[in-house]
């Protein structure tokens, strides 16, 4: 299944286990939410990198105590007209400040793409259409932004605040 | 007003092209309708009985000359010559073709229009009291915030997809002409102890299947976080608003059923947690937004003189006209118009591409360049002086807009119903003009009585706050009209009650005089309906509209 | 099958302009409701489903069946909702 990243197709190289799988002697795992909360203790243990399946109606604050661990958080959208885990990303990468991989996997199309990137999402789990319809363009279709998310870019009315400091102090 | 610069109007082409390319791709077959259906919406297109149809917005009610005469333009070159101004002050054009909608697109985008965000599961028009700037008993100018709200939540990453719609409505003056306590938000200008100005914030209204006047979560907030508040109440919503059924996926639900209390504390703790500089609005940042919106010259235009004075007494209609559709402006000699779009017979709130030019040229000679909408499907020219007034009512006349109805009997608030919506369960705009023409010789001895119909269950035609109200519903096939009394959307806002069972469509005229005949009886002074109902109750209307049964 | 009879048709919008369109005998889509092709109650859901089929993009969006009987040439919807589709607003 492909992934975009840096908007260019990637492979994805985890092993997301089901939770009757037995662990495996991989190198990068994913556990359910559900499987990881009772086991969270030996899997951290584990040589692995680590990362959580969690489902768009558990909330991410659950994971505070394991971010240190976890590499990967898959967040997930059943329906891509259920919003959820829009805040459950920003969540994690604003309020709890998790710096590894947010992953969006489910019905990921390509007119949510910039939306899901500005929540803080950097990979997107995507069928083979996203190649056939080259949805790397959707990354580009709009670059102004009006208010602050979890990228880096400033909402426009700093944007006018600052080039009006500015001016006003070319006196 | 607000003027688009660099940034909004390369955010506007962006999004045009952005749309282009949508339609193309579903034209091509490479979007389903599922697919594409989310993304028409977030551009205010809807597939209905006879055609597409766009719901342009008009960002918190306000136009100016310019766009007014596009919206003309755009009314006879895509559509058959008319608009309708609706209930949450947008317009919509009924006749139109999915192909031709990316220029259409262009056009609006030409003179800093669009319909982004006029449908879907997002933030709906942010809607505000339509003599804004120029009322007498208003606090502060609301529209700066309006506009600053607006910008905030223009494709807003995290709320783009929240379980239904989001209505925000504000009002700057303690008496409610923007119709806040049926909004998902409302928001009012206040005034607290320190002197200092600020808002009332009110959560969990909305119409509808169940409908629900809205609550205070937070009598006040400084104008510095309004932004983050509202972000924070978004992020509960979008969290724990139900998506299992479409029918209580709307924050009102969310409210009743946790209680207001425990909403509040909900977002109080999401807010105490959020990095508040982000969102802060800095005083520079809405002095900036409140240039476009000056304060009126407070010079006083000439007060009443002869000529006035003479078509007053000349001239019936004129005297009429001026009692029921000029308000009072805050400068003296000046006052603010509303342009009646409710002759008796006519479809309420439908303005055809002439009507619209004309009410341009007026406000050009007249009015400063710009127009308003109401939530009654009026427009409004905020700022006429008062010695301008005869000749602007001749040219209105002239033009069928100067019927002196303006929240009498016969200006009735209707939505489109079966005639033209694919929600509809009944028609709504027949009854409509029945009622009008059969009310409006005796309107002016009614005085004040505003009566709303829907023509389904989705109360675009907000008839749980009309005086009186009427839902067209659909029994065995028949048409039949289910009747609330006592509803009201000001400030004192009530929602109104069922009075009996639902009459046929040819009983709607006939049991609509009896229930005036029993107010007009039973009234006391200065007692409008909801006052009366409340006071005498439901049986004396329910015992005269049913007695033959 | 007698005049009056209650019969199946099936319509939707055209994509490209919304206008209501009728399943015709010759597996097209006709504006007037005169030219629809009306079917028998076992016979509609075969109709719909070869409405329903084809390479995307389907001119019309979303086909559905609906009741109508045919009166001296003239199709007549049994709904008032679908008489305004066929026919224009009341007003």
């Amino acid at each position: 299944m492909p992934l975009i990243k840096n908007e260019r197709f990637v492979t994805d190289t985890w092993r997301h286990l089901a939770d009757d799988e037995g662990v495996p002697d991989a190198t990068r795992l994913t556990f359910s939410y559900a499987r990881w909360a009772e086991q969270r203790e030996a899997f951290a243990a584990l040589p692995a990198a680590l990362g959580v399946r969690i489902p768009n109606d558990v909330s991410p604050m659950k994971l505070a105590p394991d971010l240190a661990r976890l590499s990967l958080i898959v967040l997930s959208f059943p329906k891509f007209t259920d919003g959820r885990a829009y805040s459950q990303a920003r969540l994690l990468r604003g309020r709890l400040g998790f710096t590894g991989e947010l992953r969006a996997e489910g019905e990921v199309l390509r007119d949510q793409l910039l939306f899901m990137r500005r929540c803080g999402f950097e990979t997107f789990a995507v069928g083979e259409r996203a190649l056939a319809e080259n949805w790397l363009a959707a990354f580009r279709e709009i670059d102004v932004f009006y208010q602050p998310a979890e990228d880096s870019e400033l909402p426009v009315w700093r944007r006018r605040l600052a080039a009006a400091r500015r001016d006003f102090t070319v006196v | 007003m607000y003027q688009y610069d660099t940034y909004d109007q390369r955010f506007i082409g962006e999004r045009v092209a952005q749309y282009q390319d949508q339609v193309r791709r579903r034209l091509a077959g490479q979007l389903s309708e599922d697919e594409f259906r989310p993304l028409r919406l977030m551009n205010g297109l809807y597939l209905q009985l006879h055609a597409y149809m766009l719901r342009i917005a008009i960002p918190y009610g306000t136009l100016s000359s310019r766009q007014l005469r596009r919206l003309a333009y755009i009314a006879r070159r895509w559509d058959r010559g008319f608009g309708h101004f609706t209930t949450r002050t947008n317009i919509q054009f009924h006749w139109i073709k999915l192909e031709e909608t990316p220029d259409i697109l262009a056009s609006l985008a030409e003179v800093e229009m669009h319909s982004i965000q006029t449908s879907g599961n997002s933030f709906r028009n942010t809607t505000a009291d339509p003599f804004a700037g120029v009322a007498v008993d208003e606090i502060e100018d609301p529209r700066p915030y309006c506009e600053i709200i607006r910008q905030w939540a223009t494709l807003h990453p995290e709320f783009s997809f929240l379980p239904r719609k989001f209505k925000i409505a504000l009002s700057g003056a303690p008496n409610d002409r923007a119709a806040i306590k049926i909004h998902d938000i409302g928001l009012y200008l206040r005034r607290n102890a320190e002197g200092e100005v600020g808002f009332e914030v009110l959560v969990g209204g909305g119409l509808g299947r169940t409908p629900i006047l809205a609550q205070t979560i937070r009598p006040f907030i400084a104008k510095r976080d309004i932004l983050s508040y509202l972000e924070a109440i978004l992020r509960i919503y979008n969290q724990y608003g139900r998506r299992d059924n479409l029918f209580k996926a709307r924050i009102k639900i969310l409210v009743q059923s946790l209680g207001i209390d425990r909403m509040r504390e909900e977002v109080e703790v999401e807010w105490a947690a959020m990095d508040h500089a982000a969102l802060a609005l800095p005083e520079e940042a809405i002095a900036e937004m409140a240039r476009f919106f000056p304060a009126p010259d407070p010079t006083p235009a000439p007060a009443d003189d002869e000529a006035f004075r003479a078509v007053l007494e000349a001239e019936c209609g004129f005297a009429r006209w001026v009692e029921q559709n000029v308000a009072p402006h805050k400068v003296p000699g000046h006052a603010i118009v509303t342009v009646s779009l409710k002759e008796p017979g006519v479809t309420p709130g439908d303005c055809t591409a002439e009507q619209m030019e004309l009410v341009a040229d007026l406000a050009d000679r007249y009015g400063f360049g710009e127009i308003r909408l109401t939530h009654e499907q009026n427009l409004v020219l905020p700022q006429i002086r008062r010695i301008d007034l005869p000749v602007v009512w001749r040219s209105l006349k002239e033009a069928r807009l100067a019927t002196a109805n303006v929240a009498l009997a016969s200006a009735i608030i209707a939505c489109p119903g079966l005639d033209y919506c694919g929600l509809a369960t009944a028609r709504s705009i027949p009854v409509a003009q029945r009622l009008a023409i059969a009310l409006a010789p005796r309107e002016r001895e009614i005085g004040d009585l505003q009566i709303k119909i829907s023509g389904c269950i989705n109360a675009c035609g907000h008839h749980h706050v009309g005086h009186i109200g009427l839902l067209g519903v659909d029994k065995n096939g028949e048409e039949f009209y289910q009747i609330t009394l006592g509803g009201s959307a000001d400030e004192n806002a009530a929602l109104g009650t069922i009075v009996g069972p639902a009459v046929k469509s040819d009983e709607v005229v006939n049991s609509v005089d009896k229930i005036v005949d029993v107010y007009l009886k039973l009234r006391q002074e200065g007692e409008q309906l909801p006052e009366t109902y409340r006071r005498v109750g439901n049986k004396p209307f329910k015992d005269v509209l049913y007695a033959a049964h | 099958m007698a005049e009056t009879d209650v019969s199946h048709l099936v319509t939707g919008n055209r994509l490209r302009d919304g206008v209501p369109v009728y399943r015709t005998v010759d597996g097209g889509w006709s504006p007037a409701i005169d030219d629809a092709r009306l079917v028998s109650a076992e016979a509609s859901e075969t109709l719909l489903a070869e409405s329903q089929d084809g390479p995307p993009p389907l001119p019309v969006v979303a086909p559905y069946l609906i009741e109508a009987r045919r009166v001296k040439g003239k199709v007549r919807p049994l709904t008032l909702r679908e008489s305004i589709r066929a026919f224009g607003p009341t007003i």
